[in-house]
């Protein structure tokens, strides 16, 4: 508890590409016009809520937290994975799964290529079987940094057949959502994944089977309005933004500002769309313990 | 030829006519062989316009403000129509109606989205963009047909579920989400049919269904075009050319095996003639109805599991 009254604050040197008289304190970054001191890449990093300086490296002891607010800084799908699941127990399905182009949209396939490579992924969602806690599960983790996780044919096959097998072989699923909603690119072919998915959650909760959403940011649109609220339990990380429509584009509709707090984990919460808010440090602990409370099936 | 281009020509034609009409009683000259040749001529270019509609043309048939409404063809399809109210949560949407009535001998249940016939209608229905409330409504009424067996018609003309601060409070992503969970499980077979925009999500919250049918002129979509183009070239005002792209007309959709079928508008479009495409839904209802009728429940749920399974 008194930790925090005796932290140090951090300060560190570096060179500047102008000469400004006095900028002694990390915090004045971002104030200063024109002054852009140089940091190495990756090796810092600002936290998006507090904006304090972080150091890339105690972020990531912290699981990709700010130690200083406890923001929740988003997670690659195999960032989450490798913190979730129990070593080496994860193996990946339909990672060979086609990009189908309805729309012949030359620019997207391009689009998509590029993005192959820079992130290593096939697309935004990454599905498989592994063990968690010590329980077998099957599970969906979406990655924002792809296309912001929209949901095209290939995220929605992909969850499709993990639902579908996880139904088969009687396991729980778990899924952790960040998208943005149905993927523009695919047209029509993406809202329809919109019903695949909940078709398929609603045959394996029709066998009496588990489902764990796990919403974190962001969350909206068409995998808000499908699937990600759909769980037998629904949990949250702190602060994510999680709604149906956009927050732009609504105060474009209604043209006024957006009470503060709207759309986020806390507000769903308290208007009854989600059972719990996690933090990412307890989450394994939670689900591990929901699995045991429906006697999972112990790898 | 664009349909502006077409009406210019159909315009001339139709002057031409009267004049030689005209010419012909004042001279007392017999033009009669003429004039039919003339109107055949002109019937055809009516019907070529119409044929030809660029995606964007189809977009403003289908929100035309005349264009009949759900309501409207309720009046015309049904019988002894009896709307019901309500959520039994928070509240009644003005932009889902839904009731129980009579498809010839066939009790069925009618859900629809409903856009006002005018501005003030407008106002109240929300421009057919339902809440919450609306979709739950809409389910209830479902789980109450599945209750008693009754078929479900369900007519999709919205351009989005709303976009507001009560829509997110009250959950506008679960209740889309539930209906589509829920229907696709539903006991009792169900027939969609998109008679103006169907708008993404919210169109959808009422188009998991066994049969999907559009009318010919309607358009049916993953955004409106103007939302389209707002998030992937920042600029609303390329919805036109979004329109080209997104591959959202009846036709697009029936080459692709999304939809079912697609009926025929009167000439002109359905505002034209409502009562005649109203006739032309109600055939096709009382044709695919019974059928589904005949298949048994596992066979018709399995069917429909399907249908979506293979987008």
């Amino acid at each position: 508890m008194l930790g925090g009254f005796f932290k140090k604050t951090k300060y560190i040197t570096m060179p500047r590409k102008t000469q400004v008289k006095s900028i002694s304190h990390l915090n004045f970054l971002g104030v200063q016009e024109e002054v852009q001191p140089s940091i190495p890449d990756g090796m810092w990093q600002k936290c998006k809520k507090c904006g304090q300086i972080l150091y890339t490296k105690d972020v990531e002891e912290q699981d990709q937290v700010c130690p200083d607010c406890g923001y929740h800084f988003r997670l690659s799908a195999s960032q989450r994975i490798q913190q979730l699941m129990d070593p080496d127990t994860f193996e990946p399905w339909d990672e060979d799964l086609v990009l189908q182009n309805p729309l012949q949209d030359n620019k997207y396939l391009e689009k998509m290529k590029q993005l192959q490579e820079q992130t290593g992924l096939g697309d935004a969602l990454i599905s498989g079987k592994g063990s968690l806690g010590g329980y077998a599960i099957v599970l969906g983790v979406m990655d924002s940094g792809f296309l912001m996780g929209s949901m095209g044919t290939v995220v929605g096959e992909k969850l499709t057949r993990a639902i579908e097998r996880a139904t088969q072989q009687k396991l729980p699923v778990v899924l952790f959502t960040a998208s943005g909603g149905a993927r523009m690119q695919e047209g029509i072919f993406s809202l329809m994944q919109m019903a695949k998915t909940s078709a398929a959650l609603a045959k394996h909760q029709e066998a009496g089977l588990l489902s764990i959403i796990v919403l974190t940011d962001p969350t909206t649109g068409g995998v808000t309005a499908s699937f990600a609220m759909l769980g037998d339990i629904i949990l949250a990380e702190p602060e994510a933004l999680i709604g149906f429509a956009g927050p732009r584009v609504i105060r474009q509709t209604i043209g006024q500002q957006l009470p503060e707090g709207f759309q986020t984990s806390e507000f769903l919460l308290q208007h009854g769309f989600i059972d719990q808010i996690v933090t990412r440090k307890e989450m394994k602990e939670v689900i591990t313990k929901i699995l045991a409370l429906h006697e999972g099936v112990k790898v | 030829m664009s349909l502006g281009e077409f009406q210019k020509q159909i315009q001339e034609m139709e002057k031409k006519i009267k004049e030689i009409h005209l010419f012909s009683q004042q001279q007392g000259v017999d033009l009669s062989e003429e004039l039919k040749r003339m109107e055949e001529k002109l019937q055809n270019l009516r019907k070529q316009a119409y044929y030809n509609l660029t995606p964007w043309e189809k977009i403003t048939i289908a929100r035309k403000m005349e264009r009949p409404t759900a309501l409207d063809y309720i009046q015309y399809i049904f019988t002894d129509f009896m709307e019901l109210h309500g959520d039994r949560y928070f509240g009644d949407d003005p932009a889902i109606i839904g009731g129980i009535a009579w498809l010839e001998k066939i009790p069925v249940t009618v859900i629809g989205q409903q856009k006002g016939r005018n501005t003030k209608e407008n106002i109240y229905q929300n421009f057919g963009m339902p809440h919450p409330e609306g979709y739950r409504k809409a389910l209830r009424l479902m789980k109450q047909a599945e209750k008693f067996r009754r078929p479900i018609i369900c007519f999709i003309d919205t351009p989005g579920a709303f976009c507001g601060i009560g829509a997110e409070e009250r959950g506008q992503g679960e209740a889309i989400a539930r209906n589509l969970l829920e229907m696709s499980m539903l006991k009792t077979p169900i027939v969609s049919l998109v008679i103006g925009e169907g708008g993404s999500g919210g169109a959808l919250a009422l188009g998991v269904a066994d049969q999907i049918w559009m009318l010919e002129h309607s358009v049916y979509s993953i955004l409106s075009p103007e939302g389209y183009a707002s998030i992937l070239w920042k600029d609303s005002n390329r919805a036109e050319e979004a329109a080209e792209k997104m591959k959202l007309t009846a036709q697009d959709l029936k080459s692709f095996g999304i939809i079912d079928g697609i009926l025929a508008e009167p000439l002109g479009g359905a505002h034209e003639e409502p009562k005649e495409m109203a006739q032309t839904i109600k055939k096709t209802l009382l044709e695919i109805i019974p059928k589904m009728k005949n298949n048994s429940m596992e066979e018709l749920l399995r069917k429909r599991y399907e249908k979506f399974r293979k987008m």
